[in-house]
């Protein structure tokens, strides 16, 4: 049985799953149940200053009838006083010693702040500390959170009073509304850091009430931007994670990343271990499903690892770093193309319709002799199951066409009926690197470009 | 006991509607809208339930098929739209025929009008029959702005939605708001006028430009055996448990003969006012049965019997009331036959007989071609004559007859007489 426990610069957890700083880890009574159901650890809800929420504070962007991929909120840190906060913190350490209890915090930009409310949360006993430069509204008009977190001068500084005054590990939080997060990720570094996580929510702006035209949602008539988090924004949360883990200052300093955004299963959890987070954090799937989730979490974690042979974390951190590369190196001799099994095939001409509207055409719907004929033909007097069905044609790819987008694959709803097969190229490997190198000309002479296809036999009709 | 006879299913609720819409694969050249008799484009209008643009899917679905309500309660879907859904393999088939009904209801139950008259042509049209056959094509062709006349022989409007499709599948009011949205297309109905009887042809002649017959088929005929007076009209009975259901009594038994899908409405109709032992008789096998496999497993759960291979004899009666049915039993070869000396007595107080009906009579009173009895028409749907066209049942000498096949026809027609008075015109 694979084992799940990990050490983050230093805490302890009995498995990598933490609950994110956020509504689930508001109260001691939450993260007491939370620990019953099976969770590693816990980032308490912000603690700071004193603040005041509003109604109608969760959005949530629903697609078909699939409910809440993402939520958006206009939440504030932790409304509840700041004494409460930390004797339940304390009280909940020592119930359960061996979960990862970290205090999150966000305070005025001053050191005396810093170091009042560092002391403050070592005196409960937590295991760890997280600093909060993320919050993207409210707290940041108030010169907090993202206001921080997007300027790596701030994130350096604040992080330095902190370390100055802890103990106990630090973990810096990041904002993802930033263009480049290696620069806060440096800075937070610099100043000291222990450990980074990340992302915080991303700016949004949910929707709008078509028969109101007020935003949604509505507080009193009046909306704005707040916090995206959820299983939509998982490809953003994994591409700052591998930006990290593949920057040489960032991954050279050997400090550990705490992981999320849109983790909402074992298989999600795989993903962002294998791109280097060492402990993951959950907070809208647990609010959408409830605790009970962290179940499944670390029973999948670990029949995966068991089938792979990974007997610990360590084996599956940062396993497809390696893989992360830039454009300019990849092999522009790679092909693929579309391979539709006919017999998974309901022929929905799903794939035709995109390929023929929006990719290269090269999807043929053909009769059963294999000649081909054009959709919507049928005769109008024709009628009933038995012709529809028995005259439907079924979408072949022309190979030597298909350029092998992706596009087909992508929209098939049937799992495993278009796979994307590699096919030789005939032609040697070769990296857009390489060939700024080999053949400048190539890259600003559409004659040149000409000239090096031909005599390499790519064909793009 | 009314009850139960009430439509079969309710309306979708918004969400029910919503899980279903979204459940579409949003095919492309969709196979149901194939397999559907009027090629309703169907996953475009279930993409617009979803968005609440029910207006819109209201809009697509009639642009195909006027009596879309009807058609989306009656339908056959099994055997056609949700028959050929990619979904049907392994899952279960979207519920189209009650998606439809949820775009449809939002515009008859609020009042909507989704077409207005065309512009007016000055030509005249006269249909006979106001079934879903004659409704469809004289809807089309106010469409047009042609000036349409509706002779129905009956009182009410609508054919057999009105009076032979069991409330179960589909209550009066629907057949009849349906024939009202034809009206305010400026379709003009007259009922009560039977052709030739009320109108001749001289006079159809005369007075139209052209003639569209969509006339259904009759009633149902003889068995030619003795006590025959006694046997209830299938057809009759199913009318008045449409129109007079208080009249209707159930019966401690009940004999249904015949096994095609009217007879199969008959003894659901009599099983649901309450009667005791309803047996349906078919001189044939399980297997040659006509009604469709979804309606044959409806009413063995509804807990009617059955007797294969069983043909009546005579009626037995008892002081003027009906006794029993003397019946023999029959063995295929491939025919029926009557076994000789195998004669037994079904005791029943009510026997009611669905045997199909008779070919239409009007089209050779109107000195038409005729095909098997039925009407002659060629792809156009024109008879013999050129000014008259023909479709639904009258027509159908081959092949299952169904409403929305009825409505296809009205619509070809309708675009084939458009196009000869066009022609017409231009001559
Ligand atoms: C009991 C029963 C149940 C059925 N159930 C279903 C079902 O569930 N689903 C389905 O799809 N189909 C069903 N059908 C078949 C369907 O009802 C018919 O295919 C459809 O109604 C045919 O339409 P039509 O317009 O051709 O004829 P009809 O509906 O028969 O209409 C013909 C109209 O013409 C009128 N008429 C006839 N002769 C004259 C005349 N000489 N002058 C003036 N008017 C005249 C009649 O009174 C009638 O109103 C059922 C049929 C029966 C008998
Ligand atoms: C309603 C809500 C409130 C949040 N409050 C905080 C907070 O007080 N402090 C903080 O650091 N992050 C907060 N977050 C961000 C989460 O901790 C987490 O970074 C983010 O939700 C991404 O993870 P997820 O996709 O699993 O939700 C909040 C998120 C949500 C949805
Ligand atoms: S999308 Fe997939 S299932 Fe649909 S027609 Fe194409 S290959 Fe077949
Ligand atoms: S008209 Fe009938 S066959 Fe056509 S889509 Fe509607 S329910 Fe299906
Ligand atoms: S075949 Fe089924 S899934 Fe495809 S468009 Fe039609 S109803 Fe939708």
């Amino acid at each position: 049985m694979a084992d799940l426990r990990i050490n983050f610069a230093g805490i302890q957890s009995p498995n990598p799953f933490w609950l994110a700083s956020a509504p689930p880890s508001n109260t001691g009574a939450q993260v007491h149940r939370a620990f019953e159901a099976g969770w590693g650890g816990a980032v308490w809800k912000t603690i700071g200053p004193p603040v005041l929420n509003v109604s109608n504070r969760y959005g949530a962007w629903h697609s078909g009838s699939n409910r809440m991929l993402a939520i958006n909120n206009v939440e504030l840190i932790s409304d509840r006083p700041l004494a409460i906060n930390l004797r339940e913190i304390r009280d909940v350490k020592r119930a359960w010693p061996d979960r990862a209890v970290i205090a999150s915090a966000m305070v005025e930009s001053t050191p005396a702040a810093w170091q009042t409310i560092v002391r403050q949360i070592e005196d409960t006993g937590a295991d760890g500390i997280e600093l909060n430069y993320g919050c993207p509204h409210g707290m940041s008009e108030r010169g907090m959170g993202s206001a921080v977190g997007q300027v790596p001068e701030y994130c350096e500084q604040i992080t330095s009073w902190a370390k100055a005054a802890a103990k106990i590990p630090v973990i810096v939080k990041l904002t993802p509304n930033i263009t480049n997060i290696v620069l806060p990720a440096q800075a937070a570094l610099r100043g000291g850091a222990d450990a980074l996580s990340l992302i915080n929510t991303v700016n949004s702006i949910i929707s709008l009430d078509l028969d109101t035209l007020e935003l949604i949602p509505s507080i009193g008539g009046k909306g704005g931007h707040g916090g995206y988090a959820g299983p939509a924004v998982k490809p953003i949360a994994l591409n700052m994670l591998a930006a990290l883990g593949t920057d040489p200052s960032v991954s050279g300093s050997g400090k550990p990343i705490s992981g999320m955004g849109g983790i909402s299963t074992w298989q999600d959890a795989a993903e962002f271990l294998l791109l280097g987070a060492t402990s993951l954090q959950v907070c809208t799937a647990a609010m959408h499903y409830g605790f009970r989730i962290v179940e499944d979490l670390c029973d999948g974690l670990k029949n995966w690892m068991d089938s792979k042979g990974f007997a610990t974390l360590a084996d599956v951190r940062g396993k497809s770093l390696h893989r992360v590369s830039d454009f300019q190196n990849l092999d522009l001799s790679y092909r693929a193309v579309a391979r539709i099994d006919p017999a998974l095939c309901i022929k929905c001409n799903l794939c035709y319709v995109a390929c023929n509207d929006t990719a290269h055409q090269c999807i043929d719907l053909v009769d059963k002799t294999g000649a081909r004929v054009q959709p919507c033909t049928w005769d109008p007097a024709g009628n009933g199951r038995e012709e529809a069905v028995s005259t439907r044609p079924q979408p072949r790819v022309r190979d030597e066409d298909c350029v092998g987008c992706r596009l087909c694959y992508n929209v098939c709803p049937v799992e495993g009926c278009i796979r994307m097969v590699e096919e030789p190229s005939g032609r040697e490997s070769v990296t857009w690197q390489t060939l700024v190198n080999t053949e400048p000309a190539i890259t600003n002479d559409w004659e040149a470009m000409k000239r090096y296809r031909e005599a390499h036999g790519i064909d793009i009709h | 006991m009314l009850k139960t006879l009430t439509e079969q299913f309710p309306p979708l609720s918004r969400h029910e509607a919503l899980v279903e819409a979204n459940r579409c694969l949003y095919c492309y050249d969709a196979p149901c809208t194939h397999a559907c008799p009027t090629h309703i484009d169907i996953p475009r209008f279930i993409k617009k339930i979803p968005t609440a643009n029910l207006l819109g899917s209201a809009q697509t679905i009639l642009a195909s098929n006027l009596l879309g309500a009807t058609c989306a309660r009656v339908c056959p879907v099994q055997e056609l739209c949700e028959g050929a859904c990619v979904l049907g393999a392994e899952h279960k088939p979207i519920a189209i025929g009650r998606l439809q009904r949820y775009a449809m209801d939002h515009v008859y139950n609020n009042g909507i009008d989704v077409f207005q008259p065309g512009p007016p042509t000055g030509k005249r049209v006269a249909v006979i029959g106001a079934g879903p056959a004659g409704l469809s094509c004289a809807g089309e062709l106010a469409r047009l702005g042609h000036d349409v006349t509706v002779f129905e022989k009956r009182e009410l409007p609508g054919g057999l939605s009105t009076y032979g499709i069991i409330v179960l599948r589909e209550p009066v009011d629907v057949a009849l708001a349906e024939a009202a949205m034809i009206a305010r297309l400026g379709v003009k109905i007259e009922s009560g006028v039977e052709v030739p009887r009320d109108l001749s042809a001289e006079d159809l002649r005369a007075r139209f430009d052209a003639v569209f017959l969509s006339v259904g088929l009759g009633a149902t005929p003889a068995l030619g055996i003795p006590g025959e007076e006694f046997i209830l009209d299938g057809l009759d009975y199913i009318s008045q448990s449409k129109m007079n259901l208080p009249e209707l009594k159930p019966h401690p038994a009940v004999l249904i003969i015949g096994a095609g899908n009217t007879a199969i409405d008959c003894a659901t109709i009599a099983k649901r006012l309450g009667s005791g032992r309803v047996t349906m008789l078919y001189r044939r096998t399980e297997n040659e049965m006509t009604a469709y496999p979804h309606e044959y497993a409806f009413v063995k759960n509804e807990g009617v019997d059955f007797e294969f291979l069983t043909l009546p004899v005579r009626v037995l009666t008892d002081n003027g009331a009906v006794a029993g049915l003397e019946c023999v039993r029959t063995r295929l070869i491939p025919h029926p036959e009557p076994i000789p000396g195998s004669n037994f007595v079904l005791p029943a107080q009510q026997i009611i007989k669905a045997i199909g009906q008779q070919k239409p009579s009007v089209g050779a009173a109107l000195g038409l071609a005729t095909e098997r009895g039925f009407i002659q028409v060629d792809a156009n749907l024109r008879t013999s004559q050129p000014a008259i066209f023909a479709g639904g049942d009258c027509i159908r000498a081959r092949g299952a007859a169904s409403t929305v096949m009825a409505v296809q026809d009205g619509k070809i027609a309708a675009r084939a007489i458009d196009k000869s008075l066009a022609e017409k015109v231009a001559a």
